[in-house]
């Protein structure tokens, strides 16, 4: 067997794992639900995101462990993960592939040939990482020390600024100066702002989160195996516009994605320079019938001087060659290998830009005090900094939410919360139910920390913190029936599922009707004078005829009369007095020592556009600062 | 005009003309095909609604027994066996739904829900009867798959050998009470109920807020789908309405464990009472009437029982039935 057949049965293999991984990221116990899955596999063994959650948030959080092992093999063997494993890489394989269909030799080794573009995944990656490495030199230093460290940052710019002659680097270094300053002057007086942006464009977060949100829920609408009911995910179209438009660049260019935008391509791509074993030519000449070049994935120049960093390890050189001059071997390329074609400056403005992104976002007050109440965060997430600092956007949780409650938060939630989960009460099939915690357990890199039953019920040794609360909901009278339309209903309380229940209600008598005057009395009928009734329409068993501070319900009721079920201290009225007919409500109000902010209570209020009791992010138990109540007062 | 290029001989250009002609005829026949010179209706009148038979088993109207028992599964075998086995409800071929309260996705210590045991057991004795196909349904309130599973219901029912129908937008239809001032044109969990001979109601009994008192009538609720919600405005004339809508073979109001307070969700064993009692009868109205006793209500205080008296459902004063009382300790 061709060793290139061996590559795609690989690659084959991996995209049905990681597809066949999203699938069963459903709660159950059935062999296509989630019993045991390493589902998030993939996710861990993507080494950018194990980087940056490291930088970020400080600690390699359990399975990302497995990047550490992409990153070692890739020292001895180069991108084996990008060529063999990756399953967003297979992806653009297969299309890159289609659309070199029909096309000539001259062509598609014209296609393949380096581009300088190539460079793009590198400045991204020098983004990402500068955007986690000033939140981690924020943490590590404060005041003057974050001076010390700015000031190293700009001698050393304005050294390398200068280093390639006159003239242009002068400016540069005044711009790289500028740049520092600001990032010294920000971590001085540090707003927050960090954010794991690199999920919006790590390739398995990006494909994980595409295929849960935006591919699953449309295979599966008809077939109902990963979600009983249809699934709707808000501003799913971006998530799958993104995706496709990626996906249709190989059209253009094979391997689009990984050759100009991957940043763990870039990543593997600079430990690839070093790799022990590489492609490469084992005679400097060969007949240049470019056969290689036509096939070449990682637009390496496998014919000229190889560039191992961008080399995907497709082998389609070593298959192809008919003079069998490209080999696997331990040293260098006979013709000789190039170094990445990095410009230092675009490297370190791409660091710097990535150092001034979190000052830049922590401008907007997210973090302090513009924050955002719709933020209602699944139960068991960090505190919001630490939270964006560990959010991969990989939309595990989404898919994994038994009720869709969680949904990807769109750009009105600001640039550095896009796509991180966040809790909309309406559109899923209920609110956050509190016998679960799947999210907590799926979340491959803590940002939901893993939380008990017992932990998020408040039970057993939690008792003393109480349940997890993920906020308050607070009634609109402006909008609730009983409060605003004399309407009976409570549906909010009914279906509170806290005990006792966070949300009880005070009664009240309203006067509906007036102008009635008591007219005479037979047996339980008493005639009304003023004012026609609508026949019946009184006998729903909330209304009330009321005298002298007494009152009666009315069982039933024609055009002037009504029939009474007497209530304490009532008497018949007077033949003549006035009288009224009230009708009894129960009025909600929230108590919020008990509101676990589930928001169960929001879904299934009937007012249903705008509900008339909504769940904000106060007094959720993540943000301390934005706790609600004093601690022992209150009644009891 | 001649002279650029050469010149279409005759048959050629009929042969064009013929073309032209043709697509002519297609546009004009697609634009009044698809033409409208009024625009659409406003699409807010009624649709056709499905039509629900009496599922009611001839010659066994008004029978009513009431268990007295700490243990689900006997009671309901002594209960059964009072009104005369569930065989003369039964027969072979049968296709049996049974409506459980899955409304919340609650462990079944709690008693929010259907009893499991007691579901399978019901499904067991269905199969034995001779029942071809026997499901079990709901509608919850909260996310319907986790509500089977969480409540054991789904499992246990598929255990005993009954199938699960979950509500998904296909099972749905547009129904209409007959006379109804509040069901109208509402989606009803049809799916399930087409094409069923028998259905059994098996209710819990619970506290509730707003209707004092949710046991068999009110589980009906679970059959409807959209935004039902909104008939809290009225849920006296809602339950009467579902006493209405549904005339079952059957109907068993498990009060063995009551939740007794802060229904109908619980969420407490606090907010559980045991009661040992379990009610079994054709007569809805009498076995809640029966049942809400449990609660410490008089039928005469629940408005809804008085509602469905009137509207013809059934009888509140249950002892006018003569009830089988049956004591099992």
């Amino acid at each position: 067997m061709r060793i290139t057949w061996a590559r795609r049965i690989s690659q084959a293999f991996f995209l049905a794992l990681f597809l066949w991984f999203c699938v069963v990221a459903t709660v159950g116990e059935r062999l296509w639900q989630l019993r045991g899955w390493p589902v998030n596999w993939f996710l861990e063994l993507d080494p950018l995101t194990g980087l940056t959650t490291l930088l970020a948030g400080g600690s390699l959080y359990a399975g990302l462990l497995w990047g550490a092992a992409t990153l070692a093999l890739t020292l001895v063997l180069g991108r084996f993960f990008c060529g063999w494993l990756c399953p967003f890489g297979a992806m653009h394989h297969f299309i890159g592939w289609l659309g070199s269909h029909g096309k000539d030799l001259k062509e598609r080794a014209r296609r393949n040939a380096p581009h300088p573009a190539q460079q793009i995944k590198y400045f991204l990656l020098a983004f990402f990482l500068g955007a986690v490495a000033s939140d981690l030199a924020a943490r590590l230093t404060t005041g003057q020390g974050a001076a010390f460290l700015a000031g190293a940052a700009v001698i050393a710019l304005v050294l390398a600024a200068t280093r390639r002659g006159a003239g242009r680097g002068f400016y540069f270094a005044a711009v790289a100066v500028v740049l520092a300053l600001w990032v010294a002057w920000s971590l001085a007086a540090p707003r927050g702002g960090a954010s794991l942006l690199a999920g919006l464009l790590d390739p398995i977060p990006l494909a994980s989160r595409s295929v849960n949100l935006a591919l699953l829920p449309l295979a599966d609408s008809p077939l109902r195996i990963a979600w009983p009911e249809p699934r709707f995910y808000q501003g799913a179209a971006l998530i799958g516009a993104v995706f496709l438009s990626f996906l249709l660049l190989n059209l253009w260019r094979p391997r689009f994605f990984c050759r100009y935008v991957c940043p763990t391509g870039a990543l593997l791509g600079l430990l690839a320079r070093f790799s022990l074993f590489k492609v490469g030519k084992r005679q400097a000449r060969c007949g240049g019938c470019l056969d290689c070049e036509a096939l070449c994935e990682g637009a390496c120049r496998p014919a000229g001087k190889l560039r191992p960093h961008e080399c995907v390890l497709c082998l389609n050189c070593l298959s192809d060659c008919p003079e069998g001059a490209i080999t696997y071997q331990a040293g260098p390329s006979a013709a000789g290998e190039a170094a990445p074609d990095l410009s230092r400056r675009r490297v370190l403005a791409g660091l710097g830009v990535g150092l001034a992104a979190p000052p830049l976002l922590g401008l907007g007050g997210l973090l302090g005090p513009d924050w955002d109440p719709r933020l209602i965060r699944p139960p068991g997430s960090l505190a919001e900094g630490e939270f964006l600092r560990r959010c991969l956007r990989c939309g595990q949780c989404m898919r994994i939410c038994p009720t869709g409650v969680l949904q990807p938060a769109g750009l009105s939630f600001g640039l550095e919360a896009l796509w991180t989960p966040v809790l909309n009460m309406t559109i899923g099939t209920s609110g956050c139910q509190p016998r679960c915690v799947a999210c907590s357990h799926i979340c491959p890199s803590a940002a939901i920390r893993p939380i008990s039953l017992a932990e998020k019920l408040g039970q057993g040794e939690y008792a003393a913190e109480g349940p997890i609360r993920l906020g308050t909901a607070f009634v609109d009278r402006g909008r609730c029936l009983p409060w605003a339309m004399d309407r009976p209903c409570i549906v909010c309380q009914e279906n509170c599922p806290v005990s006792p229940k966070a949300i009880f209600t005070r009664i009240a008598f309203q006067t509906v009707l007036d102008g009635l005057a008591a007219g005479p009395a037979t047996g339980g009928e008493l005639a009304l004078s003023g004012r026609a009734l609508r026949p019946g329409a009184l006998a729903t068993g909330d209304y009330y005829l009321a005298a002298d501070g007494a009152r009666a319900r009315i069982r039933a009721n024609t055009g002037a009369t009504v029939s009474l079920e007497p209530g304490p201290g009532w008497q018949a009225p007077a033949s003549g007095s006035p009288v009224v007919v009230q009708v009894r409500l129960q009025r909600p109000y929230v108590d919020p020592a008990r509101c676990i902010g589930c928001g169960i209570c929001q879904h299934e209020c009937p007012v249903s556009g705008q509900r008339a009791i909504r769940v904000s992010a106060e007094n959720a138990t993540r943000e301390p600062s934005h706790s609600l109540l004093l601690k022992g007062a209150g009644p009891v | 005009m001649s002279g650029q290029g050469k010149d279409l001989d005759r048959r050629q250009f009929m042969q064009r003309a013929g073309k032209a002609g043709l697509g002519v005829a297609a546009i004009g026949a697609l634009a009044w095909w698809g033409h409208d010179s009024k625009g659409p209706d406003a699409s807010l009148g009624a649709s056709p609604s499905v039509k629900l038979p009496s599922y009611a088993v001839a010659g066994r109207e008004k029978r009513l027994a009431i268990v007295k028992s700490s243990h689900r599964v006997p009671a309901l075998r002594a209960g059964l066996e009072a009104l005369g086995g569930l065989g003369a409800f039964v027969s072979a071929g049968h296709r049996v739904v049974i409506k459980v309260n899955a409304a919340f996705a609650s462990p079944p210590a709690l008693g929010a829900t259907s009893n499991p045991e007691l579901v399978a057991e019901l499904v067991r004795l269905c199969l034995k009867a001779g029942a071809k196909e026997v499901v079990v349904t709901d509608n919850p309130i909260n996310d319907p798959a986790s509500c089977f599973e969480l409540s054991g219901i789904g499992p246990a029912a598929r255990q005993a050998g009954a199938s699960v129908v979950l509500p998904h937008p296909g099972a749905f239809a547009s129904y209409s009470l007959p006379g109804g001032r509040l069901i109208a044109n509402w989606p009803l969990l049809w799916g399930p109920l087409k094409g069923a001979d028998r259905v059994i109601g098996l209710a819990p009994v619970k506290d509730h807020h707003r209707s004092q008192a949710s046991v068999c009538m009110k589980n009906w609720y679970g059959l409807l789908g959209g935004r039902r919600n909104v008939f809290h405005q009225d849920i006296n004339g809602i339950i009467s309405e579902l006493g209405r809508m549904i005339t079952p073979s059957l109907v068993i109001a498990d009060g063995v464990v009551s939740l007794a307070r802060n229904g109908p969700t619980g969420g407490s064993l606090e907010d559980l009472k045991p009661t040992g009692t379990m009610i079994l009868g054709t007569d809805q109205v009498a076995v809640d009437s029966a049942a809400v006793g449990l609660l410490g209500l008089k039928p005469e205080q629940v408005a809804w029982l008085g509602l469905a008296q009137k509207a013809g459902v059934g009888a509140t004063d249950f002892q006018s039935l003569n009830p089988t009382t049956v004591e099992l300790g």
